[in-house]
């Protein structure tokens, strides 16, 4: 007993504190402060299904639930791309969707920025490029930020729009050389 | 000749999956079909093949919860055709256009209209069948004659494919007088991206993860029927737990779609509190998924030979928990959607399909459900686990929208209880083994009763692991040509309404 009782006295307490909480872990609440100190006003997404198999736009769909609240930053999905700041494009570019992909970005105007989702979006994905698919978006029109995943979480497009509207070369830039082909 | 005779000379698949496999004369082809259609039969898909050199046109059908896959030879100089089917299904007409768009063999006496194909690859290409591919230019605008209508102040409202919001692109073409809609003629193929082809490129213990993305809002139920028609193949027995799991994933990805649409059909009658409420439950199912499975979107969750992804104890308890906590929370907003006049205004004898018309075209799935055609693979052909469990079938008579949003609420109950059931009874084990390579020269075939309908996945192997071809089947194919019919004569402001009602896929059916 006393070889017990005199073992607990020698180790002590050893218990540790619990940890900080971290801020940066925050990742969201981080992003909501950013985009309304850089962009101080609202910025109008147009998007576009270049060819997806719509498993982005349900992540795109979730950034207007209550929980990102996209609108309450200030931002908010256009029906024309004449009133767009920013086009989102999801799927690889299948070739039925080339003409519509670039008279969309024509109809934007300048300055303009896009941001493409998805690792379609990004590489072509497990489609590939044949006879039927362009590929990746960049192969069709000029792309400012791409966002990998498959689907990326809201909080990934959110980062991906924030980096788009914080290169400030990109914003203050004017127009914009064609499409590449 | 009754079916059982078909049954008698056909070739049951190994593997349990309750296919048989028949090729047929030139003659036999109207015969074996009629008789599906005289026994209360249904046509699930119909591709085209190429097999030691020689085309087949395929078509399978389900009569008495039993599959028959009828193949037949179709041979001759000049342009190869095969007898129409569209007369029997009519859902057939669409896909003997595709078949000609990517295999080159025509139905004789049918529409031979491009359907797939827009003008981004020549007429005498066949994806399916040459080699090389033509020379990449730039796409031309092409031509597509849309039937006019002609009358007193009749006039065309041409839209998409771009629409106004976050949706898939496809172009519809509505004549109306005044705000009624007279006709609706669709133009689909837009996100076409070869994925036929593609599949022959990818290895066949790998195409699965091409299969979940064919259409991304159904992912397990593609991925599931592919590796069902590979491990029926390759003799392969799924780990209990494996089997458990997948029927998880298959009713959480039910529970999500319904959670999502059900907000949106909603908002589409202006009633946003909808589209807010059912978007957070959704959201919070999700997080559940991601903190028990480790995805919110479960593209890769079913794998050759069983689940990629486990459940632990503590995982499977935080989503009964959240699984609860949505069947409470959406049986308080039916009461809702019910009881408030303008939605209630909206919603009921809008986008009406009745049971005959459904009959008569096909219509599948949910969608069929809501007009009278209950059909629920999971209790008419049980697959295991749910030889285990009892799903209810849910479905309505009325086919308007509100007939379709009480199935969805029905469904939403039912599979929360189902989920509730498969967390408690989930067995212990391996969820995952080894798939040996079949042999090459076989045909194997999957279905999964999917959220939306449906979900059948032909395969056909090569040699060396290889795909000599597959061929995944959307329900869209069946209901798209309903959607036509189920808007005439309402406004076209109901038309969101109606689509979303119906929430057809574009990129699973265009491949």
């Amino acid at each position: 007993m006393l070889k017990t009782l005199r073992q607990i006295a020698s180790v002590g307490v050893v218990t540790e504190p619990p940890p900080d909480p971290e801020d940066s872990l925050r990742v969201r609440e981080i992003l909501q402060g950013k985009i309304r100190a850089v962009l101080g006003r609202a910025l109008s997404i147009r998007h576009i299904d270049a060819g997806s198999c719509n498993g982005c736009e349900l992540e795109i769909h979730a950034l207007n639930n209550p929980l990102y609240n996209l609108e309450g930053l200030g931002m908010r999905f256009v029906a024309s791309p004449r009133h767009a700041d920013l086009l989102l494009v999801t799927g690889p570019v299948s070739r039925h969707m080339h003409a519509a992909l670039v008279r969309t970005y024509e109809a934007t105007p300048a300055p303009k920025l896009v941001v493409a989702i998805g690792d379609c979006g990004c590489t072509g994905g497990v489609f590939g490029e044949n006879y039927a698919n362009c590929g990746r978006i960049s192969n069709v029109i000029p792309v400012d930020v791409a966002v990998p995943g498959c689907p990326p979480t809201p909080t990934r497009i959110l980062a991906g729009i924030l980096t788009a509207v914080t290169d400030s070369q990109a914003v203050h830039r004017g127009g914009r050389n064609g499409p590449k082909r | 000749m009754p079916l059982r005779r078909w049954f008698a000379h056909a070739r049951e698949h190994p593997g349990g999956t309750g296919f048989s496999s028949l090729i047929v004369t030139h003659d036999d082809w109207r015969s074996v079909m009629e008789d599906l259609r005289a026994a209360g039969g249904r046509l699930i898909a119909l591709w085209a093949s190429r097999e030691a050199g020689v085309d087949h046109v395929r078509g399978v059908a389900l009569a008495e919860s039993r599959g028959l896959i009828a193949s037949l030879p179709v041979q001759g100089d000049g342009e190869p055709s095969y007898p129409r089917l569209d007369d029997l299904f009519p859902a057939a007409a669409r896909m003997q256009r595709a078949i000609l768009d990517l295999s080159g063999l025509r139905a004789s006496d049918a529409d031979g209209r491009p359907w797939l194909r827009h003008s981004a690859w020549p007429a005498g290409y066949r994806p399916l069948v040459d080699a090389a591919a033509p020379a990449a230019g730039s796409a031309m605008l092409d031509r597509y004659d849309f039937v006019r209508v002609e009358g007193d102040g009749v006039h065309e409202i041409a839209v998409g494919p771009v629409h106004a919001g976050t949706i898939e692109p496809g172009h519809f073409r509505f004549s109306v007088v005044g705000e009624k809609v007279l006709r609706l003629e669709e133009r689909l193929g837009y996100v076409h991206k070869g994925i036929e082809q593609r599949f022959t490129q990818l290895p066949i213990l790998e195409a699965h993860r091409l299969a979940a993305r064919v259409s991304g809002d159904s992912s397990v139920a593609y991925s599931w029927a592919y590796v069902q028609a590979l491990e029926g193949l390759a003799g392969t027995e799924v780990p209990v737990r494996g089997l458990w799991l997948r029927a998880l994933c298959l009713e959480l990805e039910r529970l999500a779609n319904h959670l999502g649409d059900l907000g949106a059909l909603g908002n589409d009658a202006g009633f946003s509190f909808g589209l807010i409420q059912f978007s957070r439950l959704k959201e919070l199912l999700l997080r559940a998924q991601q903190q028990a499975l480790g995805a919110r979107y479960l593209m890769d969750a079913i794998v050759p030979g069983g689940v990629s992804y486990n459940l632990d104890a503590l995982g499977s308890e935080g989503l009964r928990a959240r699984i609860r906590a949505v069947a409470c929370e959406v049986a308080k907003l039916r009461t809702t959607y019910d009881e408030h006049e303008g939605v209630r205004d909206r919603f009921m004898g809008a986008g009406t399909v009745s049971p005959e018309l459904a009959v008569q075209l096909g219509l599948t799935g949910l969608a069929g459900r809501a007009s009278g055609q209950p059909f629920d693979l999971r209790v008419d052909r049980p697959w295991a686990p749910y030889t285990e469990l009892a799903p209810l079938k849910c479905g309505r008579t009325e086919g308007d929208v509100a007939a379709r949003v009480a199935v969805r609420f029905d469904e939403v109950q039912e599979s929360c209880r189902l989920l509730d059931e498969i967390l408690t009874r989930m067995p212990a084990g391996p969820w995952q083994t080894v798939v040996e390579l079949p042999r090459a020269g076989l045909l194997g075939a999957g279905l999964i009763e999917g959220w939306r309908g449906p979900v059948f996945v032909a395969l056909e192997t090569g040699e060396g692991g290889t795909i000599r071809r597959c061929h995944p089947h959307d329900p869209s194919w069946q209901n798209w040509p309903v959607l036509e019919h189920a808007v005439i004569g309402n406004i076209v402001p109901d038309f969101p309404l109606i689509n979303k009602s119906f929430n057809l896929s574009y990129s699973g059916h265009d491949l």
